[in-house]
């Protein structure tokens, strides 16, 4: 127990407004390596932390054409190339009978890949996190909002970013550890 | 008093009541799930699944048997099987429709009930696709029905509507269920930290999947939550239309209709809403929720009863019309047959529940009581079953050839598999109810005065601007 390695820094704050107050001045401190954790989705919270917009969008759009295409594809190559059916005297490639099922499975795979990405972006499923070693955090999905600054943020000083976070209104600023034999 | 007290009087009816704050509702709805399991749970839960294992012995014998054991004959060969898919899938509609639609239409209103109404759609499909799955006669084939490479190198016929449903449904089923996770999410987290044993802190933690309410995390979640929401709208529209489509592109009289896809949604709709009321109604009452969904909800979910139950009417009308207005002697036929023939007495249960109990919520008083609400969203209920019913059976049975006309009747097969399916159904929202949080807590916070930081002024003492709200 006696190598104890610092992981950052979280700090409790009263109620959304103050922490989106300290999510600005973070910002503008230059910390990069910090979050605001809250029971639900802050408005305005992307600005104040000088976030920017998720690229899922792009990511399900694109996905969103390629299962198209790969619906289409699909219902082009069985019933045209690889088991040509003659029903009802319709012509193999009945492009106007084909939508809804590449209807289906475009949003079928952008629905998947939506899931898919927000889990990979958000680095999930995680379960071993260093603000799960606050005892307070818990509280995070229940009434509670916090900032944590993690140790290798360049501005990182254990005094200094302390003493701004009690500044700012932060209340049970505590330090994250963890043994360094859990490494 | 102040200025302030005069905007209290023209702001709107709050949407959540008895002054919550953040934790009162996360005790409130987390509570249920904590609890020790009430005695009248285990009296129900019994009981639906008693219904649903009867359904299962019975599917188990429609697979021994084969389906002669269900009433369909010719020329009734879709029974009441296909009116319970129908049925079923409808119903899910209202689900999609409160999670989906009106989150894009930013209807802060339905956070109190979004939850449970996905939770409806994902066990209504769930039933809808048990009866075309075991309608297939050979049901160790089914696989047909799906394009796996096999040795006879065959594919499905991507022309059919049966095989679009497949794909419409099983989709459907699917972004349902990625969707609810997802809403899922926060919720479990909250359940997580305040689990006090071992078994819900381990189980808890790992279907949370180590969410930490970040912004970084939250700002990836909204926007997949949106694109979820974006591409469930769609489908509101898109599975009940290729639904009807089973029926329009055949060339039968009464169901080679264009007027079927935007019919049949209205009525998917119709139904659901009144399908979610009465599971609102019974959940707000067991478990004290009445701050959380108020009156002010139901309400709003009566409007909409109302509205497309008013579109459902006019559907039938317009049918009426356009069979006279045709000059198509069979289609005409048909619908005199429909409201005067071996069948009346179902389309007249029809019109009475869907097209006239509706009409007791142009009233505000009626529409705001609680057991008006209850009584008529069985109705409502009822009605959009015997719609199903008299659009499939009575076309078939009077069709063009009166020398092959007959009457159909259900055995006692299809009555249980029926009605097991309503047990399977309530058994699978009561675990839901008791394990899972019924309300979606984490949006009902977002919701609150309080979650707005322009609340808390410049000073952080609740003196913002938008105090009076």
């Amino acid at each position: 127990m006696a190598n104890k390695k610092i992981e950052g820094i979280i700090a409790e704050f009263k109620n959304p407004a103050e922490l989106i107050r300290a999510a600005e001045k973070l910002r503008d401190s230059e910390y990069t390596k910090f979050d605001c954790h809250s029971p639900f989705p802050i408005h305005g919270m992307d600005r104040a932390m000088g976030e920017k917009r998720s690229p899922l969008g792009w990511i399900v759009g694109i996905v969103a054409f390629l299962g198209l295409g790969a619906g289409v594809t699909l219902e082009w190559w069985t019933s045209t190339i690889d088991y040509p059916l003659v029903i009802s005297g319709k012509p193999f490639f009945s492009y106007q009978a084909y939508g809804p099922v590449a209807f289906a499975v475009m949003v079928l795979s952008s629905a998947f890949v939506a899931l898919a990405g927000m889990l990979i972006l958000n680095k999930l499923p995680k379960f071993n996190h260093p603000v799960f070693h606050s005892d307070r955090f818990g509280k995070v999905t229940d009434d509670a909002f916090f900032v944590s600054i993690e140790a290798n943020d360049p501005h990182f000083d254990q005094k200094k970013t302390i003493e701004f976070l009690k500044t700012l209104g932060g209340q049970h600023v505590e330090l994250l550890e963890t043994d360094e034999k859990n490494e | 008093m102040t200025k302030t007290s005069n905007r209290i009087q023209i702001a709107e009816t709050p949407l959540i009541t008895g002054n919550q704050t953040f934790s009162t509702i996360t005790d409130k709805v987390s509570s249920i799930t904590e609890q020790k399991t009430p005695r009248m749970w285990y009296v129900l839960f019994g009981a639906a699944s008693s219904l649903a294992l009867i359904m299962f012995s019975l599917i188990g014998y429609l697979i021994w048997e084969g389906v002669g054991v269900w009433g369909v004959q010719i020329p009734v060969g879709w029974g009441w099987a296909i009116v319970n898919f129908v049925f079923w899938v409808g119903i899910g509609h209202a689900g999609t429709l409160i999670s989906a639609v009106l989150f894009l239409f930013r209807q802060k209103w339905r956070t109190s009930i979004n939850r449970f109404a996905e939770a409806m759609t994902l066990f209504a499909v769930i039933c809808a696709l048990i009866f075309p799955g075991i309608h297939v006669g050979r049901i160790w084939v089914a696989y047909f029905m799906f394009p796996i490479p096999n040795s006879m190198g065959m594919w499905p016929n991507f022309r059919s509507p049966l095989l679009w449903d497949v794909f419409a449904v099983g989709t459907y089923f699917s972004v349902s269920l990625m969707f609810w996770y997802v809403g899922l999410i926060p919720d479990l987290a909250s359940l997580r930290d305040r689990a006090k044993n071992k078994i819900r802190k381990i189980f808890f933690g790992i279907v949370s999947l180590g969410w930490r309410g970040g912004n970084r995390q939250w700002k990836h979640y909204e926007l997949a939550y949106l694109l979820l929401a974006g591409l469930s709208t769609p489908l509101v529209l898109s599975v009940h239309s290729v639904v009807s489509t089973d029926f329009a592109t055949s060339v039968i009289p009464g169901w080679h209709t264009t007027i079927f896809p935007p019919y049949f949604v209205a009525g998917a709709i119709f139904s659901g809403f009144a399908m979610v009321m009465t599971l609102a109604l019974v959940a707000r009452k067991i478990y004290g929720l009445e701050h959380l969904i108020t009156l002010r909800h139901l309400e709003n979910m009566n409007k909409i009863i109302l509205v497309t139950g008013m579109m459902v009417g006019y559907a039938y009308s317009m049918e009426f019309f356009i069979a006279w207005y045709s000059g198509n002697a069979y289609e005409k036929f048909t619908f005199i047959n429909r409201a005067f023939g071996q069948y009346a007495w179902a389309y007249w249960i029809m019109i009475s529940c869907n097209v006239i109990i509706p009409q007791l919520f142009w009233s505000k008083k009626l529409r705001t009581s609680i057991p008006v609400m209850f009584v008529a969203s069985i109705f409502v209920n009822i009605g959009m079953w015997f719609e199903r019913f008299v659009i499939t059976v009575t076309s078939l049975a009077n069709d063009f050839l009166p020398s092959s006309w007959d009457y159909y009747q259900p055995t006692f097969v299809d009555i249980g598999t029926f009605m097991g399916s309503f047990g399977l159904f309530f058994a699978l929202f009561l675990i839901f109810i008791r394990f899972l949080p019924l309300i979606a807590m984490s949006e009902v916070k977002g919701v609150l005065p309080q979650a707005d930081p322009l609340y808390y002024g410049h000073n952080g003492d609740g003196k913002g601007e938008k105090h009076g709200k």
